[in-house]
Protein backbone atom coordinates (compact mmCIF):
# COMPACT_ATOMS: atom_id res chain seq x y z
CA UNK A 1 0.00 0.00 0.00
CA UNK A 2 2.76 2.51 0.87
CA UNK A 3 4.75 1.73 -2.80
CA UNK A 4 1.70 3.28 -4.54
CA UNK A 5 1.20 5.83 -1.94
CA UNK A 6 5.18 6.97 -2.64
CA UNK A 7 4.29 6.80 -6.19
CA UNK A 8 1.36 9.20 -5.45
CA UNK A 9 3.46 11.72 -3.51
CA UNK A 10 6.22 11.69 -6.93
CA UNK A 11 3.38 12.17 -9.43
CA UNK A 12 1.54 14.75 -7.62
CA UNK A 13 4.51 16.53 -7.15
CA UNK A 14 3.77 16.63 -2.94
CA UNK A 15 7.32 15.29 -3.14
CA UNK A 16 9.94 16.74 -5.63
CA UNK A 17 11.40 13.39 -7.78
CA UNK A 18 14.95 14.76 -6.18
CA UNK A 19 13.86 14.89 -2.79
CA UNK A 20 12.68 11.28 -3.07
CA UNK A 21 15.65 10.23 -4.54
CA UNK A 22 18.02 11.58 -1.91
CA UNK A 23 15.27 9.57 0.54
CA UNK A 24 15.91 6.48 -1.16
CA UNK A 25 19.87 6.85 -1.22
CA UNK A 26 19.76 7.60 2.46
CA UNK A 27 17.54 4.74 3.31
CA UNK A 28 19.15 2.28 1.17
CA UNK A 29 21.78 1.12 2.84
CA UNK A 30 19.25 0.68 5.99
CA UNK A 31 17.29 -1.44 4.19
CA UNK A 32 20.45 -3.78 3.04
CA UNK A 33 21.32 -3.68 6.73
CA UNK A 34 18.04 -4.82 7.53
CA UNK A 35 18.00 -7.44 4.98
CA UNK A 36 21.13 -8.99 6.20
CA UNK A 37 19.74 -9.20 9.68
CA UNK A 38 16.85 -10.81 8.73
CA UNK A 39 18.67 -13.81 6.91
CA UNK A 40 21.34 -14.00 10.00
CA UNK A 41 17.63 -14.88 12.50
CA UNK A 42 16.41 -16.82 9.84
CA UNK A 43 19.42 -18.94 9.82
CA UNK A 44 20.08 -18.98 12.94
CA UNK A 45 16.62 -20.85 13.62
CA UNK A 46 17.65 -23.32 10.97
CA UNK A 47 20.44 -24.33 12.68
CA UNK A 48 18.38 -24.97 15.58
CA UNK A 49 19.34 -21.88 17.90
CA UNK A 50 15.96 -21.16 18.91
CA UNK A 51 15.00 -24.76 19.38
CA UNK A 52 18.26 -24.81 22.01
CA UNK A 53 17.54 -21.87 23.92
CA UNK A 54 14.36 -23.33 24.78
CA UNK A 55 15.42 -26.43 25.76
CA UNK A 56 18.33 -24.57 27.75
CA UNK A 57 15.66 -22.46 29.82
CA UNK A 58 13.66 -25.38 30.48
CA UNK A 59 15.89 -27.28 32.25
CA UNK A 60 17.80 -24.57 34.12
CA UNK A 61 14.10 -23.34 35.22
CA UNK A 62 12.86 -26.63 36.21
CA UNK A 63 9.35 -26.37 36.29
CA UNK A 64 9.23 -23.42 38.50
CA UNK A 65 7.82 -20.25 37.47
CA UNK A 66 10.06 -17.40 38.66
CA UNK A 67 13.73 -19.05 37.34
CA UNK A 68 11.57 -19.44 33.96
CA UNK A 69 10.57 -15.43 34.03
CA UNK A 70 13.98 -14.82 34.86
CA UNK A 71 15.64 -17.04 32.07
CA UNK A 72 13.30 -15.47 29.64
CA UNK A 73 14.14 -12.15 30.47
CA UNK A 74 17.82 -12.98 29.83
CA UNK A 75 17.14 -15.05 26.96
CA UNK A 76 14.60 -12.63 25.17
CA UNK A 77 16.95 -9.58 25.68
CA UNK A 78 19.86 -10.75 24.39
CA UNK A 79 18.45 -12.37 21.44
CA UNK A 80 16.21 -8.62 20.88
CA UNK A 81 19.12 -6.92 21.32
CA UNK A 82 21.78 -9.34 18.69
CA UNK A 83 19.02 -10.54 16.01
CA UNK A 84 16.53 -7.88 16.32
CA UNK A 85 13.25 -7.72 17.85
CA UNK A 86 11.41 -9.20 14.75
CA UNK A 87 13.69 -12.58 15.90
CA UNK A 88 12.22 -12.22 19.22
CA UNK A 89 8.31 -12.16 18.27
CA UNK A 90 8.48 -14.45 15.41
CA UNK A 91 11.12 -17.24 16.30
CA UNK A 92 11.52 -16.82 20.33
CA UNK A 93 7.73 -16.52 21.36
CA UNK A 94 6.19 -19.41 20.50
CA UNK A 95 9.58 -21.63 22.12
CA UNK A 96 8.74 -20.19 25.00
CA UNK A 97 5.26 -20.72 24.41
CA UNK A 98 6.46 -24.36 24.20
CA UNK A 99 8.59 -24.53 26.73
CA UNK A 100 6.40 -23.15 29.68
CA UNK A 101 3.63 -25.53 27.99
CA UNK A 102 6.12 -28.59 28.26
CA UNK A 103 7.23 -28.12 31.77
CA UNK A 104 3.79 -27.26 33.11
CA UNK A 105 3.74 -23.58 33.90
CA UNK A 106 1.25 -20.69 32.99
CA UNK A 107 2.41 -19.75 29.46
CA UNK A 108 0.68 -15.70 29.94
CA UNK A 109 3.31 -14.18 31.98
CA UNK A 110 6.67 -15.78 29.78
CA UNK A 111 4.45 -14.46 26.14
CA UNK A 112 3.97 -11.29 27.32
CA UNK A 113 7.49 -10.79 28.46
CA UNK A 114 8.83 -11.89 25.09
CA UNK A 115 6.50 -9.32 23.36
CA UNK A 116 7.68 -6.30 26.13
CA UNK A 117 11.19 -7.36 25.76
CA UNK A 118 11.10 -7.19 21.89
CA UNK A 119 10.15 -3.76 22.47
CA UNK A 120 12.29 -2.79 25.37
CA UNK A 121 14.71 -4.65 24.86
CA UNK A 122 15.57 -3.61 21.47
CA UNK A 123 17.64 0.16 22.90
CA UNK A 124 20.91 -1.91 22.90
CA UNK A 125 22.90 -1.89 19.27
CA UNK A 126 22.00 -0.62 16.08
CA UNK A 127 20.73 -3.64 14.60
CA UNK A 128 18.18 -4.50 17.59
CA UNK A 129 15.75 -2.65 15.74
CA UNK A 130 14.46 -1.19 12.46
CA UNK A 131 14.38 2.67 14.63
CA UNK A 132 17.79 2.24 15.74
CA UNK A 133 19.16 0.87 12.14
CA UNK A 134 16.94 4.16 10.86
CA UNK A 135 18.29 6.71 13.69
CA UNK A 136 22.29 5.38 13.88
CA UNK A 137 22.33 6.33 10.35
CA UNK A 138 21.50 9.91 11.09
CA UNK A 139 23.04 10.60 14.31
CA UNK A 140 26.55 9.93 13.09
CA UNK A 141 27.36 7.37 15.94
CA UNK A 142 29.94 4.54 15.65
CA UNK A 143 28.97 1.17 16.25
CA UNK A 144 30.19 1.26 19.87
CA UNK A 145 29.49 4.45 20.93
CA UNK A 146 26.02 3.98 19.85
CA UNK A 147 25.93 0.68 22.26
CA UNK A 148 28.18 2.12 24.73
CA UNK A 149 25.72 5.13 25.36
CA UNK A 150 22.65 2.62 25.64
CA UNK A 151 23.97 -0.11 27.32
CA UNK A 152 23.10 1.82 30.83
CA UNK A 153 19.36 3.00 29.71
CA UNK A 154 18.68 -0.69 28.23
CA UNK A 155 19.60 -2.80 31.78
CA UNK A 156 17.47 -0.06 33.56
CA UNK A 157 14.65 -0.61 31.12
CA UNK A 158 14.76 -4.37 31.45
CA UNK A 159 15.28 -4.42 35.77
CA UNK A 160 12.42 -2.05 35.57
CA UNK A 161 10.02 -4.12 33.42
CA UNK A 162 11.37 -7.05 35.40
CA UNK A 163 9.99 -5.61 38.27
CA UNK A 164 6.25 -4.57 37.09
CA UNK A 165 5.88 -8.23 35.53
CA UNK A 166 7.03 -9.65 38.90
CA UNK A 167 4.35 -7.80 40.83
CA UNK A 168 1.96 -7.75 38.05
CA UNK A 169 1.81 -11.32 37.17
CA UNK A 170 2.33 -12.13 41.26
CA UNK A 171 -0.68 -14.74 41.01
CA UNK A 172 0.16 -16.71 37.90
CA UNK A 173 4.00 -16.94 38.97
CA UNK A 174 3.02 -18.55 42.23
CA UNK A 175 1.83 -21.47 40.66
CA UNK A 176 4.33 -24.10 41.10
CA UNK A 177 4.59 -26.95 38.42
CA UNK A 178 4.05 -30.25 39.26
CA UNK A 179 7.29 -31.67 40.06
CA UNK A 180 8.43 -34.75 37.70
CA UNK A 181 7.99 -32.95 34.44
CA UNK A 182 9.77 -33.44 31.21
CA UNK A 183 12.31 -30.82 30.97
CA UNK A 184 13.39 -32.22 27.56
CA UNK A 185 16.63 -33.61 26.09
CA UNK A 186 19.91 -32.17 26.39
CA UNK A 187 19.88 -30.10 23.41
CA UNK A 188 22.78 -29.74 21.21
CA UNK A 189 24.76 -27.26 20.84
CA UNK A 190 24.05 -25.43 17.55
CA UNK A 191 28.06 -24.27 17.91
CA UNK A 192 28.20 -22.85 13.92
CA UNK A 193 25.23 -20.58 14.25
CA UNK A 194 27.01 -19.54 17.89
CA UNK A 195 30.23 -18.74 16.34
CA UNK A 196 28.56 -16.84 13.24
CA UNK A 197 26.71 -14.71 15.95
CA UNK A 198 29.80 -14.12 17.72
CA UNK A 199 32.08 -13.47 15.38
CA UNK A 200 29.81 -10.88 13.25
CA UNK A 201 28.85 -9.12 16.64
CA UNK A 202 33.09 -8.76 17.31
CA UNK A 203 33.27 -7.61 13.55
CA UNK A 204 31.27 -4.89 13.99
CA UNK A 205 33.37 -3.81 16.62
CA UNK A 206 36.39 -4.19 14.81
CA UNK A 207 34.49 -2.62 11.82
CA UNK A 208 33.49 0.34 13.70
CA UNK A 209 37.22 0.97 14.61
CA UNK A 210 38.46 1.22 11.16
CA UNK A 211 35.53 3.81 9.63
CA UNK A 212 33.63 0.60 7.92
CA UNK A 213 30.01 0.40 7.38
CA UNK A 214 28.55 -1.97 9.82
CA UNK A 215 25.79 -3.13 7.10
CA UNK A 216 29.07 -5.12 5.51
CA UNK A 217 30.04 -7.41 8.43
CA UNK A 218 26.19 -8.17 9.02
CA UNK A 219 26.17 -8.78 5.28
CA UNK A 220 29.45 -11.23 5.74
CA UNK A 221 27.33 -13.07 8.67
CA UNK A 222 24.11 -13.74 6.90
CA UNK A 223 26.04 -14.97 4.11
CA UNK A 224 28.30 -17.49 6.13
CA UNK A 225 25.22 -18.82 7.79
CA UNK A 226 23.11 -18.64 4.20
CA UNK A 227 25.92 -20.27 2.55
CA UNK A 228 26.16 -23.34 4.75
CA UNK A 229 22.29 -24.09 4.38
CA UNK A 230 22.67 -24.19 0.52
CA UNK A 231 25.93 -25.44 0.95
CA UNK A 232 24.04 -29.05 2.85
CA UNK A 233 20.83 -28.47 1.60
CA UNK A 234 19.07 -27.41 4.06
CA UNK A 235 17.66 -24.28 1.74
CA UNK A 236 16.98 -23.05 -1.65
CA UNK A 237 17.93 -19.41 -2.79
CA UNK A 238 14.14 -18.70 -3.02
CA UNK A 239 14.35 -19.07 1.10
CA UNK A 240 17.00 -17.04 1.36
CA UNK A 241 15.47 -14.17 -0.60
CA UNK A 242 12.28 -14.46 1.10
CA UNK A 243 13.98 -14.73 4.55
CA UNK A 244 14.99 -11.02 3.56
CA UNK A 245 11.11 -10.12 3.11
CA UNK A 246 11.63 -8.42 0.00
CA UNK A 247 8.25 -6.47 0.13
CA UNK A 248 8.77 -5.22 3.55
CA UNK A 249 12.18 -3.85 2.03
CA UNK A 250 9.97 -2.28 -0.41
CA UNK A 251 7.69 -1.02 1.93
CA UNK A 252 9.89 0.93 4.33
CA UNK A 253 11.46 2.94 1.24
CA UNK A 254 8.27 3.94 0.08
CA UNK A 255 7.09 4.83 3.72
CA UNK A 256 10.29 6.80 3.57
CA UNK A 257 9.22 9.00 0.95
CA UNK A 258 5.60 9.44 2.01
CA UNK A 259 6.49 10.35 5.34
CA UNK A 260 9.05 12.99 3.52
CA UNK A 261 6.66 14.42 1.56
CA UNK A 262 4.08 14.77 4.74
CA UNK A 263 7.32 16.08 6.25
CA UNK A 264 8.06 18.43 3.27
CA UNK A 265 4.72 20.14 3.40
CA UNK A 266 3.90 21.37 7.01
CA UNK A 267 3.94 18.82 9.67
CA UNK A 268 8.07 19.86 10.38
CA UNK A 269 7.23 22.76 11.12
CA UNK A 270 4.21 21.73 13.21
CA UNK A 271 6.86 19.53 15.50
CA UNK A 272 9.16 21.80 15.14
CA UNK A 273 7.30 23.83 17.52
CA UNK A 274 6.98 21.31 20.43
CA UNK A 275 10.36 19.35 19.85
CA UNK A 276 12.52 21.33 22.65
CA UNK A 277 16.68 22.11 21.96
CA UNK A 278 19.24 20.83 24.28
CA UNK A 279 19.92 17.81 25.79
CA UNK A 280 18.99 18.49 29.15
CA UNK A 281 17.02 15.79 31.74
CA UNK A 282 13.58 17.72 31.17
CA UNK A 283 14.38 18.12 27.28
CA UNK A 284 15.52 14.88 26.72
CA UNK A 285 12.24 13.48 28.74
CA UNK A 286 10.37 15.43 26.64
CA UNK A 287 11.76 14.25 23.61
CA UNK A 288 11.56 10.47 24.62
CA UNK A 289 7.41 11.37 26.14
CA UNK A 290 6.81 12.71 22.25
CA UNK A 291 7.97 10.21 20.61
CA UNK A 292 6.27 7.24 22.58
CA UNK A 293 3.18 9.09 22.22
CA UNK A 294 3.66 9.64 18.57
CA UNK A 295 4.44 5.81 18.53
CA UNK A 296 1.43 4.80 19.66
CA UNK A 297 -0.43 6.88 17.29
CA UNK A 298 0.81 5.99 13.80
CA UNK A 299 3.50 2.83 14.79
CA UNK A 300 7.05 3.35 15.80
CA UNK A 301 8.54 3.39 12.25
CA UNK A 302 6.88 6.54 10.53
CA UNK A 303 7.35 8.59 14.14
CA UNK A 304 11.26 7.53 13.81
CA UNK A 305 11.16 8.39 10.47
CA UNK A 306 9.35 12.16 11.25
CA UNK A 307 10.68 12.84 14.65
CA UNK A 308 14.22 11.80 13.28
CA UNK A 309 15.00 15.26 11.23
CA UNK A 310 14.15 17.97 13.82
CA UNK A 311 15.67 15.71 17.02
CA UNK A 312 19.47 15.09 14.83
CA UNK A 313 20.33 19.21 14.77
CA UNK A 314 20.32 19.03 18.62
CA UNK A 315 23.01 15.71 19.05
CA UNK A 316 23.16 12.23 19.34
CA UNK A 317 21.45 12.68 22.78
CA UNK A 318 17.99 13.93 21.36
CA UNK A 319 18.07 11.24 18.63
CA UNK A 320 18.82 8.31 21.11
CA UNK A 321 15.80 10.21 23.46
CA UNK A 322 13.84 10.20 20.51
CA UNK A 323 14.86 5.84 20.49
CA UNK A 324 14.02 5.33 23.60
CA UNK A 325 10.56 6.86 23.06
CA UNK A 326 9.43 5.02 20.01
CA UNK A 327 11.18 1.52 21.27
CA UNK A 328 9.46 1.04 24.57
CA UNK A 329 6.23 3.09 23.99
CA UNK A 330 4.73 0.61 21.94
CA UNK A 331 4.54 -1.60 24.80
CA UNK A 332 1.31 0.87 25.91
CA UNK A 333 -0.76 -0.32 22.86
CA UNK A 334 -1.31 -4.08 21.82
CA UNK A 335 -0.16 -4.11 17.98
CA UNK A 336 2.02 -1.38 18.41
CA UNK A 337 0.14 1.08 17.76
CA UNK A 338 -3.44 3.05 17.76
CA UNK A 339 -3.48 2.91 13.84
CA UNK A 340 -2.17 -1.25 13.68
CA UNK A 341 -5.18 -1.75 16.01
CA UNK A 342 -7.90 -0.04 14.21
CA UNK A 343 -6.70 -1.58 11.24
CA UNK A 344 -6.83 -4.97 12.75
CA UNK A 345 -10.29 -4.67 14.43
CA UNK A 346 -11.12 -3.73 10.70
CA UNK A 347 -9.90 -7.16 8.53
CA UNK A 348 -10.58 -9.19 12.22
CA UNK A 349 -14.25 -8.64 13.54
CA UNK A 350 -14.75 -11.71 14.64
CA UNK A 351 -12.30 -12.72 16.18
CA UNK A 352 -11.38 -13.24 19.52
CA UNK A 353 -9.09 -10.66 20.76
CA UNK A 354 -6.82 -9.95 23.95
CA UNK A 355 -8.19 -8.81 26.55
CA UNK A 356 -7.27 -4.91 26.00
CA UNK A 357 -8.13 -4.30 30.04
CA UNK A 358 -5.75 -6.48 31.14
CA UNK A 359 -2.69 -5.47 28.17
CA UNK A 360 -3.24 -1.34 28.60
CA UNK A 361 -2.89 -2.14 32.42
CA UNK A 362 0.22 -3.85 32.18
CA UNK A 363 1.37 -1.16 29.47
CA UNK A 364 0.62 1.80 32.12
CA UNK A 365 2.25 0.68 35.15
CA UNK A 366 5.20 -0.98 32.60
CA UNK A 367 5.84 1.97 29.84
CA UNK A 368 5.76 5.01 31.82
CA UNK A 369 8.06 3.99 34.69
CA UNK A 370 10.66 1.99 32.20
CA UNK A 371 11.20 4.84 29.78
CA UNK A 372 11.71 7.63 32.84
CA UNK A 373 14.05 5.23 34.65
CA UNK A 374 15.99 4.50 31.06
CA UNK A 375 15.67 8.94 30.43
CA UNK A 376 17.93 9.11 33.48
CA UNK A 377 20.24 6.17 32.35
CA UNK A 378 20.31 7.62 29.00
CA UNK A 379 21.33 11.38 29.97
CA UNK A 380 24.20 10.05 33.03
CA UNK A 381 25.60 8.34 30.24
CA UNK A 382 25.76 11.15 28.17
CA UNK A 383 27.16 13.41 31.21
CA UNK A 384 30.29 10.06 32.21
CA UNK A 385 30.76 9.69 28.65
CA UNK B 1 -23.88 -38.17 38.82
CA UNK B 2 -21.11 -36.03 36.36
CA UNK B 3 -18.46 -35.11 37.85
CA UNK B 4 -16.43 -32.32 36.44
CA UNK B 5 -12.62 -31.38 37.29
CA UNK B 6 -11.34 -27.87 35.99
CA UNK B 7 -7.84 -28.33 35.59
CA UNK B 8 -5.57 -25.54 35.07
CA UNK B 9 -1.37 -25.53 34.64
CA UNK B 10 0.23 -25.71 37.74
CA UNK B 11 -2.61 -26.15 40.04
CA UNK B 12 -4.58 -29.44 38.72
CA UNK B 13 -2.85 -32.21 40.70
CA UNK B 14 -4.92 -30.72 43.36
CA UNK B 15 -8.40 -31.21 41.39
CA UNK B 16 -7.79 -34.68 40.93
CA UNK B 17 -6.57 -35.54 44.34
CA UNK B 18 -9.88 -34.45 45.41
CA UNK B 19 -11.68 -36.55 42.38
CA UNK B 20 -10.06 -39.33 44.00
CA UNK B 21 -11.18 -38.44 47.36
CA UNK B 22 -14.32 -37.58 46.96
CA UNK B 23 -16.10 -38.24 43.68
CA UNK B 24 -18.03 -41.68 44.64
CA UNK B 25 -17.18 -44.56 42.47
CA UNK B 26 -20.03 -44.76 40.36
CA UNK B 27 -19.53 -40.98 39.41
CA UNK B 28 -18.60 -40.34 35.38
CA UNK B 29 -15.60 -37.79 35.90
CA UNK B 30 -14.81 -35.33 33.09
CA UNK B 31 -11.72 -33.59 33.02
CA UNK B 32 -11.86 -30.52 31.35
CA UNK B 33 -9.19 -27.95 30.45
CA UNK B 34 -9.48 -24.68 28.74
CA UNK B 35 -7.45 -22.84 26.50
CA UNK B 36 -8.01 -18.93 26.14
CA UNK B 37 -7.65 -16.95 23.49
CA UNK B 38 -5.39 -14.05 25.16
CA UNK B 39 -2.10 -15.58 24.90
CA UNK B 40 -2.01 -16.47 21.26
CA UNK B 41 -3.29 -13.40 20.68
CA UNK B 42 -0.26 -11.32 22.02
CA UNK B 43 1.57 -12.79 19.65
CA UNK B 44 -1.09 -11.88 16.95
CA UNK B 45 -0.66 -8.18 18.24
CA UNK B 46 2.97 -8.39 18.63
CA UNK B 47 3.32 -9.75 14.93
CA UNK B 48 0.84 -7.03 13.23
CA UNK B 49 3.20 -4.29 14.84
CA UNK B 50 5.85 -5.55 12.85
CA UNK B 51 4.24 -4.38 10.00
CA UNK B 52 4.61 -7.69 8.36
CA UNK B 53 8.04 -7.88 7.77
CA UNK B 54 7.75 -11.64 7.74
CA UNK B 55 5.46 -14.70 6.66
CA UNK B 56 4.28 -16.53 9.37
CA UNK B 57 2.59 -15.33 12.34
CA UNK B 58 3.39 -16.78 15.66
CA UNK B 59 0.12 -16.04 17.16
CA UNK B 60 -0.79 -19.39 14.65
CA UNK B 61 2.08 -21.49 16.18
CA UNK B 62 1.09 -20.74 19.96
CA UNK B 63 -2.66 -21.78 18.78
CA UNK B 64 -1.53 -25.02 17.33
CA UNK B 65 0.64 -25.95 20.50
CA UNK B 66 -1.70 -24.71 22.53
CA UNK B 67 -3.88 -27.78 21.84
CA UNK B 68 -0.85 -30.31 21.72
CA UNK B 69 -0.13 -28.90 25.52
CA UNK B 70 -4.09 -29.24 26.57
CA UNK B 71 -3.90 -33.08 25.53
CA UNK B 72 -0.26 -33.43 27.25
CA UNK B 73 -1.96 -31.94 30.25
CA UNK B 74 -5.09 -34.15 30.26
CA UNK B 75 -3.21 -37.18 29.58
CA UNK B 76 -1.09 -36.83 32.58
CA UNK B 77 -4.21 -35.74 34.61
CA UNK B 78 -6.11 -39.41 33.77
CA UNK B 79 -3.05 -41.22 34.67
CA UNK B 80 -2.68 -39.43 37.84
CA UNK B 81 -6.62 -40.31 37.92
CA UNK B 82 -6.24 -43.98 37.52
CA UNK B 83 -9.88 -44.38 36.74
CA UNK B 84 -11.95 -44.60 33.32
CA UNK B 85 -12.74 -40.77 32.70
CA UNK B 86 -13.79 -38.54 29.55
CA UNK B 87 -11.45 -35.72 28.55
CA UNK B 88 -12.68 -32.39 27.27
CA UNK B 89 -10.97 -29.70 25.67
CA UNK B 90 -12.60 -26.63 25.42
CA UNK B 91 -11.46 -22.93 23.79
CA UNK B 92 -12.77 -18.93 24.45
CA UNK B 93 -13.24 -17.08 27.41
CA UNK B 94 -12.79 -19.34 30.01
CA UNK B 95 -14.85 -18.70 32.66
CA UNK B 96 -17.85 -18.74 30.53
CA UNK B 97 -16.38 -21.80 29.14
CA UNK B 98 -15.74 -23.73 32.44
CA UNK B 99 -19.51 -22.56 33.66
CA UNK B 100 -21.00 -23.82 30.31
CA UNK B 101 -19.54 -27.00 30.80
CA UNK B 102 -20.52 -27.77 34.34
CA UNK B 103 -24.26 -27.50 33.53
CA UNK B 104 -25.81 -30.47 34.65
CA UNK B 105 -23.53 -31.92 36.31
CA UNK B 106 -23.08 -33.08 39.93
CA UNK B 107 -20.38 -31.88 40.80
CA UNK B 108 -17.41 -29.15 39.84
CA UNK B 109 -13.93 -29.10 41.16
CA UNK B 110 -11.81 -26.78 40.95
CA UNK B 111 -8.77 -25.20 42.52
CA UNK B 112 -7.67 -21.70 43.76
CA UNK B 113 -5.86 -19.50 41.33
CA UNK B 114 -5.21 -16.15 43.66
CA UNK B 115 -3.02 -14.96 46.32
CA UNK B 116 -2.50 -18.59 48.54
CA UNK B 117 -0.21 -17.10 51.26
CA UNK B 118 -3.21 -16.64 53.18
CA UNK B 119 -6.46 -17.69 54.15
CA UNK B 120 -9.33 -14.77 52.17
CA UNK B 121 -11.04 -13.61 49.72
CA UNK B 122 -8.00 -12.89 47.26
CA UNK B 123 -7.06 -16.52 46.98
CA UNK B 124 -9.48 -16.31 44.37
CA UNK B 125 -8.07 -15.09 40.79
CA UNK B 126 -10.85 -13.52 38.89
CA UNK B 127 -11.09 -16.51 36.72
CA UNK B 128 -12.18 -18.92 39.74
CA UNK B 129 -14.10 -16.15 41.32
CA UNK B 130 -16.60 -15.91 38.50
CA UNK B 131 -17.29 -19.80 38.23
CA UNK B 132 -17.74 -20.36 41.99
CA UNK B 133 -19.99 -17.28 41.68
CA UNK B 134 -21.81 -18.25 38.47
CA UNK B 135 -21.56 -22.35 38.67
CA UNK B 136 -25.02 -24.01 37.80
CA UNK B 137 -23.99 -26.96 40.35
CA UNK B 138 -22.58 -27.87 43.43
CA UNK B 139 -19.06 -26.81 43.53
CA UNK B 140 -15.53 -28.54 46.26
CA UNK B 141 -12.74 -25.11 46.05
CA UNK B 142 -9.55 -26.95 46.86
CA UNK B 143 -6.35 -25.27 47.50
CA UNK B 144 -3.69 -26.34 45.42
CA UNK B 145 -1.05 -26.92 47.90
CA UNK B 146 -1.69 -27.30 51.96
CA UNK B 147 -4.14 -24.50 52.85
CA UNK B 148 -2.32 -21.76 54.78
CA UNK B 149 -2.28 -21.54 59.32
CA UNK B 150 -5.75 -20.06 60.21
CA UNK B 151 -3.48 -16.94 62.25
CA UNK B 152 -2.78 -15.95 58.34
CA UNK B 153 -6.64 -14.67 58.68
CA UNK B 154 -6.37 -10.32 60.34
CA UNK B 155 -7.90 -9.87 63.51
CA UNK B 156 -11.80 -8.87 63.28
CA UNK B 157 -11.68 -5.39 63.68
CA UNK B 158 -12.95 -3.46 66.72
CA UNK B 159 -16.78 -3.94 67.96
CA UNK B 160 -18.82 -1.64 66.54
CA UNK B 161 -21.73 -0.17 68.43
CA UNK B 162 -24.43 2.24 66.02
Amino acid sequence: MAVPAAGIAVATGAISLGHARAEAERLGPVVGFLAAVLVLAHFCDVEGLFQACGAWTARWAAGRPVRLLTAVFALASVITAVLSLDATIVLLTPVVFATAARTGVRPKPHVYACTHLSNTASLLLPVSNLTNLLAFAASGLSFTRFAALMALPWLAAIGVEYLVFRRFFARDLAAAAPAGRDTGEPPELPLFALVTVGCTLAGFVVASAFGVEPAWVAAAGALVLAGRALVRRKAGPLTVVRAAAPAFLAFVLALGIVVRAVVDNGLADVLGRVMPGGTGLPALLWVAALAALLANLINNLPAVLVLLPLAAPAGPGAVLAVLLGVNIGPNLTYAGSLATLLWRRIVHQHEHDVDLREFTRLGLLAVPSSLAVAVVALWGALRIM
Amino acid sequence: MRVIAWLVEGTWPACVDAVRAHAPGDAEVVLLHVSGPDVPAVAHGAFAGLLGRRGQDPGDRLEALGGTSATALLGAAAERLGRPCVREERSGRVEREVVAAAEGAGLLVLARDGDRSRLGPRSLGPAVRFAVDHAPCPVLLVWPEPAPRLDTIPPPPPHHHP
